[in-house]
């Protein structure tokens, strides 16, 4: 049996106990983006992990949806960062 | 074990008010946590701290016991009574994120000798987590990654049957579905994330797909040129070296690199530098000879 790909809006905020407003709010500010197949409304299961991180931050640590924007955006640049420093570091090994 | 001075902790003196606490626990939280400090263990264990200071201090009751007895904590035994009350409202919640995961339950002896292995969580909005997310590191030379092969790991005392797909990255994740945690408050289970630590090899460097090595050449061969063989991982390939080549010169052999990653059939390139060796102990006949190859220079 093939995993499903999609989880639709109700049952991720079911499963997960958050408001359906939160997914609306991250919809509207871009931070994630929603599949629609007839009245219903999904999340791409690849999209999950990000979900539950933007809940983590928004319910514990109290970030609001612009902030939560600009910690994508500074976490993507971490990653970049991250795989640069690793690339570099490989490169390094040539002259060890 | 040592005794932990939760206030230090948090930046705070004795006399913090509970405002205080709540402030500093919220600043410091907001410095620390893993999701926003990606592959940063040494986040993740302050993060753990400041939880641990805050569980207490925030906690009236807890915060007393502590003012009164922290110092003296090996007399834990006064504090059962306390602690068989707190274990009924236990609460696990679970962190995870940017290659980060860990449990509040994971709290130091000293935390778990006054208070339990956790302590009442008050208040707080019960979310679903996934089940955290292990993750642990495997250490591969560069020639086991040259090939697809299989692996039995063992991880939290179970055998996991893996394949290594050749051309593997130096620090790349794989993720193994469901082989994490249980959920947390009936949410999915975790899943197990497998990162590749690769040593280089002592001849062959790696960067990306392509290889680099160094191969010594005899003073002859690269006057005159000539074949040489040399190794690969895909064994001896003989090269031909050109009419007076000179020390450090690079060749590339086309394919003779590392597999590309999930492309079957794909390999990078293979650098070899020449290092020029040049012969030593000479005899008298070769001295003479050479130094008639000056007098005609």
């Amino acid at each position: 049996m093939e995993e499903p790909t999609i989880i639709s809006i109700t049952t991720f905020c079911t499963q997960y106990n958050v408001p359906e407003t939160f997914i609306q709010s991250l919809r509207e500010y871009d931070l994630l983006e929603t599949v629609r197949e007839g009245d219903m409304e999904y999340i791409r299961v690849t999209h999950l992990q990000r979900v539950e991180k933007m809940i983590r931050l928004h319910f514990e640590l109290n970030i609001n949806m612009e902030g939560l924007d600009v910690v994508n955006n500074l976490l993507q640049q971490v990653w970049q960062l991250q795989q640069e420093n690793q690339e570099l570091r490989d490169r390094l090994k040539l002259y060890e | 074990m040592d005794y932990i001075d939760y206030y230090k902790i948090l930046g705070l003196s004795k006399s913090a008010t509970e405002k205080d606490i709540k402030n500093a626990y919220r600043k410091l939280a907001r410095k620390y946590h893993p999701d926003l400090n990606p592959n940063d263990k040494e986040a993740e264990r302050k993060f753990k701290e400041v939880n641990e200071a805050n569980e207490v201090l925030s906690n009236p009751e807890n915060r007393k016991k502590y003012d009164q007895y922290g110092k003296d904590w090996k007399h834990a035994e006064q504090f059962e009574k306390a602690k068989q009350n707190q274990q009924q409202q236990r609460q696990h919640r679970t962190y995870q994120g940017g290659g980060q995961s860990f449990n509040e339950s994971d709290f130091s002896d000293f935390f778990a000798s006054m208070f339990g292995s956790a302590g009442s969580r008050q208040g707080g909005q019960s979310v679903r987590f996934r089940g955290q997310d292990f993750h642990a590191e495997l250490h591969l030379n560069l020639k086991d990654v040259y090939t697809t092969h299989k692996r039995t790991l063992t991880v939290n005392d179970k055998n996991i049957r893996i394949t290594i797909p050749a051309g593997v990255a130096n620090g790349q994740e794989i993720k193994i579905k469901g082989h994490g945690g249980p959920g947390i408050n009936g949410g999915p289970g975790g899943d197990l994330y497998i990162k590749f630590l690769i040593e280089n090899h002592p001849t062959f460097k790696r960067v990306k797909d392509d290889l680099y090595t160094t191969v010594d050449l005899n003073l002859y061969t690269a006057l005159l040129g000539g074949d040489i063989t040399i190794d690969t991982f895909d064994g001896k390939v003989k090269i031909k070296v050109k009419l007076e080549t000179q020390n450090n010169t690079k060749v590339k052999l086309k394919g003779k690199g590392f597999p590309v990653y999930k492309k079957e059939g794909e390999f990078g390139d293979l650098y070899v530098t020449y290092q020029l060796k040049l012969p030593t102990a000479l005899t008298e006949k070769e001295k003479e000879l050479f130094a008639e190859l000056a007098k005609l220079r």
